[in-house]
């Protein structure tokens, strides 16, 4: 069956858990920048797996998400990730000469630049957007790219995408008042 | 479908430019079919009913709505709940209801921005008092009622869910007429879907096609392009290999790229995004630099040139507000 | 998310002893699992990995009818291999499996046990959400053709032709020269143990020659390659050499029957020093023993007018055929050895050395080719004008770790110096001055080699040379040549009058290595070299499965590494062949044939040429063979139409939405 892009209405948000909510109003004072990582399959995840063998701690706050190739990395999965709450997205690959696919990593270059203007344009910095080189050794290398981006998150504040439609709660009130002014509109004119 | 057994039809127009309306029209002599087959039981544009008569139908009364336009104020939302309670099928009729359109590009900005430039910045302008719609005004007679405007265009099913979608700006007659026939005759896919074609408007286009690498992009009015070639192989920005079939490759039929009407391809979750992603990878550099260049000086307007009709629709729906 | 009544999904939390437990509460995680959508059980065990844990899950998946399995361990790179076995084995497809890796990414990476916890969430929730969307999918195989092609005949194709051939393997051997033997069939002797590179290459080449399961092509090239790996179409262009090889018994009469009574032509195999016939034989010992006519200078072929002196020599063997024309022939093998070897860097776009300029400026190749007795001066070292050099001067490093031209060592360039030093000293008692930056010398009695050296009386100038110029007037007749250079050990600039200088040039990759890297679809390395797999862990293996390296395209070595690799890539081509059988990349890319429009933007994508355009149909087709499975199209198509097995879109995009959810 076909599905078309947001056929669910505002009205039923999804995907809501009790945990989701419990961290929505629990959120203290201290802002923990949420984080989507394309890491890919042979470069990068492998040095995320290192990282941890090795024990190289990094900030927590990152979600990590494994391609086979940076290639794959759709930029509507980039668009997608900050729709749903990310404060910014990585997004990891081999060293350019070294794609484990030869050159696609070339093509994951191409839609970066192309997608770092675009979101500029939508009001988000750039910077909220990170393309970072890892090879399978470079654990730690991989894990201060996590923790730094992390703090440059932190500089730029939380970007809470979605509250960006929400109108402020101003569209439930003005829906409201029409049905109150329809009834007595009613009224006056059986 | 005999006389007696006749179905029950509305149409609406929320924000959109009225061009659906016409469109409607444009299946010529066969709106007689239609007028045979249906009551039209509101259609504020051509028959005179109000809103009031519809709040009075029983819910799921209406067999048909077609829906056009975005959802811009209070006023239209509400007609979209209204109407979307009283019919059994909801359809999304043009490019308006389905992706938002032109009126959703005004995502682009905000409320400020835009009644800043209708009320007070262009030149045609002469407001000295600074006025601009309020919500509520008292005048002696009582109080006014304006809907409220949105800083977001909203698509219908970002409003209430929706049944069909009819792509395009506006849609095919032919088109128009095929959802129609599938609407009495009972054939209609299932709930969700777009009605038209699973591929894109290259399938319907006649130009000779090769591998795309491109150098440098162009903007139309750069470059005269040749007749035969695709138009993206010479650098113009042509939305024809992402945007739905169904219109028979009209404007690169003459010598103007497609510039995406139909939305995005069944499936596919973010027009503008798919149209970025093949464009950026089929540019013709591995150099940061060149590559960075190519895409600065080609496209100057990215959400523009990639939204122009879905922008409403897209992942990320607007620009960001000030905080 | 798919809401689907059918869906049964079990959830299992690894412990990992204390690595996993020791920081998440995997307890805790489970009850959490058990919560989701569509999860029919979860279950937290001490080692998932050991046989009890595989059993618990095999014992589930059938008792309680579990039809897709979430394992939340190590990282799925270690074990996915085996819970995909595991459910294999009671029965449900093994591609319904799904790992969540919060060990290596969640327990050990962090001390902060309460974010860990979350993160550790939702990592499971993303799994179960996309584990959902899996689809069952058949393993594909394919065969591989016992036969296998060897392109380049020096001594790495040689060498791997011949072990691939006495495996019982079908072997083609290509080589774009008339003869096989390479750049070690110029050299005279081979460092360090002086051994005549003739005596140990000769006997090989005739072996290949004789053997019942080589075919030998040469004065061929290929000219494209198609298919993957097992089954590869290659065909070859046959030049012609207007003699017939199966009628040509190598008497060579024919050359002494030419009507040119003088060998007026460069030989290249000379490096252009010795002369040669229009009907000619690189060296006599060439493999096959064929001559070989030149169509620019043979009278016959170029002006359709010649007494064909050649023909009445061959007499009634009647070999010649000077209507031969190009042939392309077609072979499918199942593996490929690429052996194509180096090219000698050329001097002459150094200036300041002076070769092409200064008639006594040499490269190492010629010099080699000077001291063969097979060679120009029947292997007495000589002048332009037929003198005997007294002094010599050796420069090393021309064109290697040199940033305006290779910027790495090619590696055996220091020992080939050593070895003309020493055979010129032999030959022509000459003083013998040795340039160099360092002498790299960390072979198997190679140190050895350079204390002999030494001793023999070979002055070393620690030094790069700055420029050779004339002892008199413009150096252009010849005569006498000055070097100059920085001896960094006496630190002074000394000038040393020499009567020879030999440049040690680079090995550099081929001048059309980039035409034969894309012909087999791999790739190279900064300098041009052809790029192996893995530099440690897959040496001689290439991106391409099916496709391996040997020699010094790979990257320069001498003779011993070049022997070494053109073996080891026999024996991994070996293995695929032995195997019959391997097994594809399951998560390939696919085309949905109503959704494609032939717009076309994937093809170019590719680099493994996986993706055509059926031009009758109008779509792209992608060969599931071919496919590595980067998804790089998928991620490109604008019409959506490019799909891909296990990491779709809708799989993706549900454990994007698992991920977000629980941040």
């Amino acid at each position: 069956m076909s599905e078309t892009p947001n056929a669910q209405a505002d009205s039923a948000p999804e995907g809501d858990s009790p945990i989701f909510s419990a961290q929505k109003s629990g959120q203290s004072s201290e802002y923990k920048p949420r984080v989507a990582a394309f890491l890919c399959n042979w470069c990068s995840y492998t040095a995320s797996d290192l990282a941890g063998t090795a024990r190289i701690h990094y900030s927590p706050n990152v979600r990590i998400i494994r391609v086979m190739c940076s290639g794959r990395v759709d930029p509507t999965f980039v668009l997608k990730s900050f729709a749903l709450g990310a404060d910014g997205v990585l997004i990891a690959g081999c060293h350019p000469g070294d794609c484990h696919y030869i050159d696609q990593n070339y093509k994951t270059m191409r839609r970066y630049t192309m997608l770092r203007y675009f979101v500029e344009q939508m009001g988000i910095e750039p910077d909220r957007l990170r393309l970072v080189w890892a090879s399978a050794a470079e654990g730690q290398y991989l894990a201060d790219s996590i923790t730094g981006f992390v703090e440059d998150l932190k500089k730029l504040g939380p970007l809470n995408w979605k509250a960006n439609w929400e109108e402020n709660g101003e569209r439930a009130k003005a829906l409201e008042d029409i049905v109150h002014e329809h009834a007595e509109a009613m009224e006056v004119q059986p | 479908m005999s006389e007696t057994k006749k179905g029950k039809l509305a149409l609406y127009w929320a924000a959109s430019c009225g061009g659906c309306e016409i469109a409607v029209l444009a299946i010529n002599e066969k709106i007689l079919d239609v007028a045979a087959l249906f009551d039209i039981v509101f259609w504020p544009v051509a028959v005179d009913a109000k809103v009031r008569d519809v709040e009075k139908m029983p819910d799921a009364s209406i067999d048909v709505c077609l829906f056009n336009g975005g959802i811009r104020t209070s006023e239209q939302e509400y007609m979209a709940q209204l109407l979307r309670r009283k019919s059994k099928v909801l359809v999304a009729f043009g490019s308006c209801a389905h992706e938002g359109c032109i009126p959703g590009l005004a995502n682009g900005n905000n409320r400020r921005q835009i009644f800043d430039t209708a009320y007070r910045e262009t030149p045609s302008t002469e407001n000295p008092e600074n006025i601009e719609p309020q919500p509520k005004s008292q005048v002696a007679e009582g109080t006014l009622h304006l809907p409220v405007f949105y800083n977001t265009v909203r698509t219908l099913n970002q409003t209430v869910p929706v049944d069909y979608y009819l792509p395009g700006c506006p849609p095919e007659a032919d088109r128009i007429w095929d959802a129609i026939t599938a609407i009495v005759e009972a054939k209609l896919p299932p709930p969700g879907s777009v009605i038209g074609a699973d591929t894109t408007v290259c399938q319907e286009c006649p130009r000779k096609r090769n591998e795309k690498k491109i150098k440098k992009f162009y903007r139309t009015w750069e470059i005269i392009p040749d007749e035969e070639t695709c138009l993206l192989e010479q650098g113009i920005l042509c939305c024809g290999i992402a945007t739905r079939a169904g219109c028979g490759a009209r404007c690169p039929g003459v010598n103007s790229p497609c510039i995406g009407c139909y939305g995005a391809n069944e499936g596919a979750q973010d027009f503008g995004a798919r149209l970025m992603t093949a464009l950026a990878s089929v540019i013709d550099s591995d150099d940061p630099q060149e590559i960075d260049r190519i895409i600065r000086e080609g496209i100057p307007d990215p959400v523009g040139s990639f939204y122009r009709f879905s922008l409403a629709a897209s992942q990320l729906r607007r620009r960001r507000l000030p905080v | 998310m798919k809401h689907d009544e059918t869906l049964r999904i079990g959830v299992y939390v690894c412990h990992c002893g204390t690595n996993i437990a020791g920081v998440l509460d995997v307890e805790a995680l489970a009850h959490f699992a058990e919560g989701l959508p569509h999860v029919a059980l979860a279950r937290h065990y001490k080692y998932m990995c050991s046989d009890p844990g595989q059993e618990l899950v095999k014992r589930d998946i059938l008792e309680y009818n579990l039809n897709r399995i979430v394992v939340a361990a190590c990282s799925p790179n270690l074990h996915e291999p085996t819970f995909r076995r595991a459910a294999e084995d009671a029965g449900l497809n093994r591609f319904l499996v799904q790992m969540a890796n919060i060990r290596e990414q969640v327990a050990w990476v962090t001390d902060d046990s309460t974010e860990a916890f979350t993160k550790a969430q939702a990592h499971l929730a993303a799994a179960i959400r996309r584990v959902a969307g899996h689809e069952a999918l058949e393993r594909q195989f394919v065969q591989i053709q016992p036969r296998a092609m060897v392109v380049g005949g020096g001594i790495a194709g040689i060498e791997a032709a011949l072990t691939l051939a006495e495996a019982g393997k079908d072997v083609i051997l290509v080589e774009r020269e008339p003869t096989i033997g390479g750049h070690m069939a110029m050299f005279d002797k081979t460092f360090p143990t002086l051994d005549c590179a003739a005596c140990i290459l000769t006997p090989k080449m005739t072996a290949v020659k004789l053997h019942p399961f080589i075919k030998l092509l040469t004065y061929s090239t290929v000219e494209s390659v198609e298919g993957s790996v097992g089954n590869y179409r290659v065909k070859v262009r046959r030049k012609p050499r207007y003699i017939d090889e199966s009628l040509c018994v190598g008497c060579m009469m024919c050359i002494d029957g030419c009507v040119f009574t003088q060998a007026k032509f460069p030989n290249p195999f000379d490096q252009g020093l010795g002369k040669r016939k229009p009907v000619w034989i690189p060296f006599p010992q060439a493999v096959p023993p064929v001559p070989v006519v030149d169509p620019e200078v043979c009278l016959q072929i170029a002006r359709g007018k010649c007494k064909q002196g050649c023909v009445t020599a061959c007499g009634e063997r009647n070999a010649f055929r000077f209507d031969q024309e190009e042939q392309i022939e077609e072979y499918t093998v199942g593996t490929i050895i690429v052996a194509t070897g180096f090219k000698a860097f050329d001097p002459s776009v150094i200036p300041y050395y002076g070769y092409g300029r200064y008639p006594n400026v040499y490269t190492s190749l010629e010099v080699e080719r000077l001291l063969n007795a097979g060679g120009p001066t029947a292997g007495k070292l000589t002048l332009r004008d037929g003198s005997t050099p007294k002094r010599v001067g050796i420069v090393h490093c021309v064109g290697s770790r040199d940033a305006n031209f290779h910027p790495y060592c090619s590696r055996v360039c220091c020992m080939y110096s050593l070895k003309l030093a020493h055979l010129v000293k032999e030959k022509t008692g000459a003083e013998v001055f040795n340039c160099y930056i360092d002498v790299r010398a960390p072979g198997k009695s190679f140190e050895e080699f350079f204390n002999r050296v030494q001793d023999e009386g070979t002055q070393f100038i620690r030094g790069k040379v700055a420029d050779i110029t004339p002892a008199n007037g413009d150096g252009a007749e010849g005569g006498g040549l000055i070097m100059n250079v920085d001896d960094t050990l006496l630190g002074t600039i000394r000038k040393i009058p020499v009567d020879m200088v030999i440049l040690a040039v680079a090995l550099e990759p081929q001048a059309d290595a980039s035409d034969v890297r894309r012909a087999f679809g791999i790739s190279c390395s900064a300098e041009g070299f052809f790029l192996e797999k893995h530099p440690k862990l897959a040496p001689v293996n290439t991106a391409n499965d099916g496709v391996f390296l040997a020699g010094a395209c790979q990257g320069a070595k001498d003779i011993p590494d070049t022997v070494a690799q053109a073996d080891a890539a026999a024996a991994k081509a070996l293995a695929l062949m032995d195997a019959g059988q391997i097994e594809l990349e399951p998560n390939t890319a696919w085309v949905d044939e109503e959704m494609c429009s032939g717009c076309q933007t994937c093809i170019s994508l590719c680099p493994f040429k996986a993706i055509r355009h059926d031009a009758e149909r109008k779509i792209a087709v992608i060969d599931p063979a071919l496919c590595k499975g980067c998804g790089t199209c998928v991620a490109a198509c604008p019409s959506g139409a490019a799909k891909q097995h296990i990491f779709g879109d809708e799989q993706i995009s549900e454990e994007l939405e698992g991920l977000m959810n629980y941040v």
